[in-house]
């Protein structure tokens, strides 16, 4: 466990040698050249100059980009609430189960993110589309409401499907449907090692199950929170397919204009410099955690 | 059978939230939102009708066009390969990684296991056109080479973001060991090489079970980075999928769907069975 | 001991320091061939780590182990003649019992028949015949003890080293193993060490002790001594409950000593000197069951001390608490000056418990020989 390398360089060295290798070569690399790509600017058709250049971040925070940056940002914080507070009661419910059913409810949240992100997507397609099963629903009744408006001798008009993809609705809609399971484990994960018996004094003590859920759950899931909300949030700012396959042509998010630079616009110095910037958000959300929960740590100690 | 009837007439108890109705009927309105899209789309894999719309009847044709795709199939095969490949890499990486981190105390561990964590944690976005650049500008990968060595460049990019998952996987596995069972077998007469055959690799058997259907699954499920590292010949399935959900919403796409939901379904099965949710955990940190 | 007993392991001024830590300090002791030896002492005070010198997963900072007066120190432990039973057994989960037991045989070589010949013996020397194709998680804690005693008896060490192990199993089972271990280092006059920290476990199977305390060695000897004979405050401390008071040798001559202790209200007479006895600081350390209590009251005359001066090793005092035991019952009685004092009485008949009340004014009495006297 913590045996000093020197003891035993050959095994050391057989053991450290390929991964470090293949992390260097196949993902170190590639992500330091777009790094300096972001630093370059298009010498010619197939020629990337990295001259040290800030022209491509400067590009990327002028309005038109910077509005696409803060939207996504937006959805993503607003897919993350949600999560949260649909995943929340999820996640109590789970854990006060008993042993059996806790795992079939484990299950029944963990299958859907087993199943291919695209196909997923493409099952919220098929419902949320105009002639989809949630208008066919809304008009069965619409339709039904109407017959019985008729009977008063009234009328409703007929029935107008709502616009439900193509839109912002649809993209966070989507996230959400997405991100859902990401947010019940680690939640679940923290209830789940909460002291049961801190509940039943908080009860004993008379607090109220609200103020018991408030005062000691809230506090001591906090961990679980904020990793919850880490796991949500980070895939949702860079989410790709969702926004690409729901969303309409104002609801774009960092992602398809990066992919857009890479594949249509071939702009590469741009497209690296929006990766980048990505990249830049996810390590502060994650360092943003790790303060809070070291701050937290030296509290409690 | 009076005692169950005793036992439903009882109040809840006071942290017995699962009997709350509140708390239920949020489990159920859960439930739905996650699985009546997939529900709908697979039943409908079974309507017989273009417009997939209003049931009308069932059929098994769209199966057998999605069969008779030749594309479609190609495409399966090649998944199917890269995710064969990338996952017999990655778990020797993962298994490397693991007990290199598990066992020595070294200069710049945290360096190297902040960097191991880099491929769990960049969205994939950055990740697909990383790999996109290194392939077509430091590393162009030949076109012409024949199957399946024209699938290196995906396979090389999905062992790259699987291999991190793998070593968390199995390095949470031995973190269960108990080092007195090494102790014990040096204690009979065991050298190096003995113990790490007759006490290692078998404690470590489950993690690496679980870190390979993790990693399989992982290749079978991606489409960012594959879709910004394969090329015309080199398509897999979720980019064929994709490429044709682009056009329209189509029984075709349902059936092909399901067949893919089935699988993962019981593969998902099998790793919960064989890890005891190990896998699930480990997906669940880093994704 | 009739025979003059041969040495099989001799510490050589062991020293093992883990950073700035000194975990064993300056240890020589030897041990004899067939002893049941225990190094008993609290959680911390080394004796783990001396156990893992020998058995080679440490190697000590300074000093020499020897086993049979060859320096063992640079052999790596799967080449020591000494084997284990670990503190949580390490039975291998994913190999049957006889596998288990067999391993040691695996890798010598032995071959196949004569392997299941020796773990067939094995098995029925620990009393778990029939049991060699079970899984580990089919047998109960201390089945799985017996697997591990088995594993290490079939390679024939010359010692057979015990790391704390009875302290998983439960209180019942614990005192059966006791007298079993025992029978069984009888039976194959192998050389047992064990590590424990539990005195009763020591004080019961042991021929004999070595009590340690912060790395550095107390005292090494045969229950009996250790516990009547301790010779320092931590040994008769650690060994048994005690009674113990600070105080100033008056008298010192070769049939007789007499100490005199702010504590109690009567000078300790005893019937023999103080050896190397320095300064006149010293301690008297007098166990429970030792002190005699005697009814106190009107008309009741003070117990006569046949071996002490009047108003020597007589103290008067109040019962404040009573604790009853089922075999015995125990008094903690205030004597004169505050200090309370605790005494043992065995309830010899069934209306023994009776006897004596709560705030019932007592004599606490002892004899002259039963006092040790310790100089550290």
């Amino acid at each position: 466990m913590d045996e000093a390398w020197t003891r035993a360089k050959g095994v050391f060295a057989a053991l450290a040698g390929p991964p470090v290798v293949w992390l260097a070569v196949f993902f170190l690399i590639p992500l330091g050249v777009i790094w300096g790509y972001s630093f370059g600017e298009n010498a010619s058709l197939t020629h990337i100059a990295v001259n040290g250049t800030f022209a491509n971040y400067a590009h990327a925070i002028r309005p038109l980009y910077l509005g696409i940056i803060v939207k996504s940002l937006c959805f993503a914080g607003l897919t993350t609430v949600l999560c949260l507070l649909i995943g929340f009661p999820v996640a109590i419910a789970i854990t006060f189960a008993s042993q059996k059913t806790k795992a079939w409810l484990l299950l029944l949240i963990m299958l859907p993110f087993w199943t291919n992100l695209l196909i997923r997507t493409y099952a919220l397609m098929a419902v949320l589309r105009t002639e989809g099963y949630v208008n066919q629903a809304l008009g069965f009744l619409w339709n039904g409401a109407g017959r019985i408006a008729a009977v008063f001798g009234q009328s409703i008009g007929t029935f107008t499907p709502l616009e439900l993809l193509h839109n912002n609705f649809a993209v966070v809609f989507g996230l959400v449907y997405v991100q859902l399971p990401f947010m019940v484990l680690p939640l679940y994960a923290a209830l789940d090692r909460l002291d049961r018996s801190l509940l039943e004094a908080s009860l004993d003590l008379g607090a109220s199950q609200l103020t018991t859920f408030r005062r000691v759950v809230i506090p001591l899931a906090l961990p679980g929170i904020i990793s919850g909300v880490l796991v949500t949030l980070i895939p949702s700012i860079g989410a790709y397919l969702t926004p690409d396959l729901l969303g309409g042509p104002s609801s774009m998010m960092i992602a398809n204009v990066i992919e857009r630079q890479f594949k249509t616009a071939n702009d590469w110095p741009f497209g690296a410099a929006l990766s980048f910037m990505l990249m830049y958000m996810t390590f502060i959300a994650i360092a943003v955690q790790a303060v809070v929960s070291r701050g937290r740590q030296a509290r409690a100690t | 059978m009076t005692g169950l009837a005793k036992q439903r007439r009882e109040a809840p108890g006071p942290l017995e939230y699962l009997r709350r109705w509140p708390i239920r009927t949020w489990l159920v309105l859960v439930t739905i939102f996650l699985y009546a899209p997939l529900i709908t789309l697979m039943a409908f894999s079974f309507n017989d009708s273009k417009r997939n719309i209003v049931w009308r009847g069932f059929t098994l044709k769209y199966y057998v066009q999605t069969f008779a795709d030749s594309d479609l199939i190609t495409a399966f095969g090649n998944s199917l390969t890269i995710a064969v490949v990338s996952t017999i890499v990655s778990v020797i990486l993962g298994a490397f990684t693991a007990l290199l981190l598990w066992r020595f105390r070294f200069p710049f561990k945290p360096a190297l296991e902040g960097a191991l964590a880099l491929p769990i944690v960049v969205p994939e976005i950055c990740m697909g056109v990383a790999m996109l650049v290194f392939f077509t500008e430091i590393m162009p990968w030949p076109t012409d080479l024949i199957w399946p060595l024209n699938l290196g460049a995906i396979i090389i990019s999905h062992i790259s973001f699987s291999f991190s998952f793998v070593a968390i996987v199995i390095r949470g596995r031995l973190a269960s060991f108990n080092r007195e069972l090494e102790e014990a077998a040096k204690d009979l007469g065991a050298g190096e090489w003995r113990v790490f055959r007759d006490i290692l690799i078998p404690h470590m058997g489950p993690g690496l079970l679980a870190g390979a259907l993790l990693a399989f699954t992982l290749s079978l499920d991606d489409f960012v980075i594959t879709f910004f590292t394969s090329g015309p010949d080199t398509s897999t399935f979720p980019v064929k999928v994709y490429s044709m959900v682009r056009f329209s919403v189509t029984p075709e796409v349902n059936a092909a769907s399901t067949i893919l939901i089935v699988l993962t379904v019981a593969l998902t099965a099998v790793a919960l069975r064989v890890s005891g949710g190990q896998v699930a955990l480990a997906e669940a940190e880093g994704h | 001991m009739t025979t003059p007993a041969k040495t099989i392991i001799q510490f050589e001024n062991v020293t093992k320091r883990f950073g700035k830590m000194i975990a064993v300090d300056d240890v020589r002791l030897s041990i004899n061939e067939g002893e049941f030896f225990a190094l008993l002492g609290p959680s911390g005070c080394g004796k783990t780590t001396l156990l893992r010198m020998l058995a080679g997963f440490e190697t000590p900072s300074a000093g020499r182990i020897l086993i049979d007066g060859e320096d063992i120190s640079r052999i790596p432990p799967n080449r020591r003649p000494v084997n284990m039973v670990f503190q949580s057994y390490a039975v291998f989960p994913h190999m049957t019992v006889a596998d288990n037991v067999a391993y040691g045989l695996t890798i010598e070589k032995v071959a196949a028949p004569e392997r299941a010949r020796r773990v067939e013996e094995a098995l029925a020397l620990v009393k778990l015949d029939g049991l060699g194709g079970r899984k580990p998680d089919q047998l109960s804690g201390g089945q799985r003890q017996r697997v591990a005693l088995a594993r290490a008896l079939i390679k024939r060490p010359r010692v057979l080293l015990l790391d704390e192990p009875l302290s998983a199993l439960d209180a019942k089972l614990r005192e059966q193993m006791r007298s079993e271990l025992a029978q069984l280092q009888d039976k194959v006059g192998i050389t047992f060490l064990i590590v424990t920290h539990d005195q009763d476990e020591a004080l019961a199977m042991a021929s004999r002790c070595a009590v340690m305390n912060r790395g550095l060695l107390q005292q090494v000897a045969t229950p009996g001594d250790l516990y009547e004979f301790p010779n320092s405050r931590f040994v008769a401390d650690f060994i048994g409950s005690v009674n113990m008071f600070e105080g100033r040798l008056l008298v010192d001559e070769h049939d007789r000593a007499v100490i005199e202790t702010s504590e109690l209200p009567t000078k300790v007479y005893l019937d023999h000197g103080v050896t190397g006895a320095h300064a006149s600081t010293v301690w008297v350390a007098l166990r429970p069951e030792k002190i005699e209590l005697h009814k106190r009251g009107q008309g009741t005359p003070p117990p006569d001390l046949e071996d002490a001066p009047a108003n020597h090793n007589l103290a008067a005092g109040v019962i404040r608490q009573i604790t009853y035991l089922g075999s015995e019952s125990v008094y903690d009685v205030e004597v004169t000056g505050g200090r309370t004092l605790r005494a043992l009485r065995s309830n010899l008949t069934r209306r023994d418990q009776e006897d004596f009340v709560c705030d019932e004014p007592v004599w606490l009495a002892w004899h002259a020989c039963s006092p040790a006297v310790l100089l550290s």
